[in-house]
């Protein structure tokens, strides 16, 4: 008798008990992007801080087109002044952006619910940005990326496809992973 | 960020909750414990939210549109809260959402339309209301499976408490004595 019972208590408590263990293996906070793999969202925004490294420089008010950028890997990254780990991955988005200048790689900011002048500030506080930032008023490019939160940087490849996305801050070494991973089928070694 | 890891647990049992109560935005704010009460479009600003909040005010209110752009807002999901549909966060990116939900009906596509193009960006997780499709599958079975499994417990239970009737009454025969004080007349 004692034995049923047990077991029908197992049989009863066990899969709620596996459900729930495999729903401890999960984090909530880890949406997975359905972008990867698919062409690239337009982006159309207008500049407003230049940056500072002169082959990624553009002047601030000029309109900035991802479609236009063929054969190029595209870093865009979504940040804002308000946002405590963008303070974390700046130095390291500025020092690879600085360090693949001569390669065919554009990194560009976009600005995620903020205000312009709360920026500039920011990016001079930080002590200047290479590349441009862009403004993205009512979020609209960023909800067409999917975004959630900043940071979130997203790498389109040389084909114009979202190749991934990375949530969070990021590292030197992401970073160059990422990018010599996307460069490496058309510069092979050799070339550098 | 709030570290929720039991949020696969509360899942589950919002998702039971939203599935008992008809509509999804009753399913989503049942399952918010600190908001039992918060029946109306406002929700309580105690939401975790990023950036500023400001009321965006509409701007040539077509009260058709207004209405699709509700019930649309309503079983999406807002990317920065815990269980709240766009229509029911004040925070500014579930605002901005709504307006795309606005522009895009504007611009003629239609429901379905507007909740793809959500799909297309956030994944199925912008749905309030999972698919019936693969693993979330079990948020439909899993309710209905413990309904019927109850009710075989009740049953057998009932079965071996009661006792047959013939067998009552020849339990009952050979010893009146013992009998509730209330039953025996004075």
């Amino acid at each position: 008798m004692n034995w049923k019972r047990a077991a029908i208590a197992a049989g009863v408590a066990l899969p709620i008990i596996g459900l729930l263990a495999f729903g401890m293996t999960r984090d909530p906070k880890d949406i997975p992007s359905p972008l990867p793999g698919n062409p690239a969202p337009s982006v159309e925004l207008a500049t407003f801080a230049p940056g500072d490294e002169p082959v990624l420089v553009r002047a601030a008010g000029t309109p900035v087109r991802l479609s236009a950028m063929r054969d190029t890997v595209v870093v865009v990254n979504f940040f804002a002044s308000w946002c405590m780990p963008c303070r974390v991955e700046h130095p390291a988005l500025s020092a690879i952006a600085r360090r693949y200048a001569d390669r065919p790689v554009r990194f560009f900011g976009v600005l995620y619910n903020d205000t312009e002048a709360n920026a500039r500030r920011w990016i001079d506080m930080m002590g200047g940005q290479p590349y441009p930032a862009l403004a993205d008023p009512g979020a609209r490019t960023a909800i067409d990326f999917g975004v959630y939160g900043v940071p979130e940087t997203f790498f389109v490849g040389r084909d114009g496809r979202v190749a991934s996305k990375f949530t969070g801050p990021l590292t030197e070494a992401v970073l160059t992973q990422k990018l010599d991973s996307l460069l490496a089928p058309a510069a092979p070694k050799g070339a550098e | 960020m709030i570290p929720v890891r039991m949020a696969m647990a509360t899942c589950i049992l919002r998702v039971a909750a939203a599935v008992a109560a008809s509509t999804a935005t009753a399913g989503a704010q049942a399952g918010l414990p600190p908001a039992p009460a918060a029946a109306g479009a406002e929700a309580p600003p105690s939401q975790p939210m990023i950036g500023l909040t400001t009321q965006v005010p509409t701007i040539g209110v077509d009260s058709a549109l207004e209405a699709r752009v509700k019930s649309v807002s309503a079983t999406l999901r807002c990317p920065v809260c815990q269980g709240l549909s766009l229509q029911d966060s004040p925070s500014e990116l579930a605002q901005q959402m709504r307006g795309v939900v606005r522009e895009q009906m504007a611009q003629g596509k239609s429901d379905d339309e507007v909740r793809q193009y959500f799909i297309a960006k956030y994944g199925d997780w912008i749905l309030l209301k999972p698919k019936a499709e693969g693993f979330s599958t079990l948020v439909y079975l899993l309710p209905a499976l413990f309904v019927v499994g109850g009710a075989a417990v009740v049953w057998v239970m009932a079965k071996r408490w009661s006792v047959p009737v013939a067998t009552a009454q020849g339990l009952d025969e050979p010893a009146p004595t013992p009998q509730p004080v209330s039953a025996t007349a004075p």
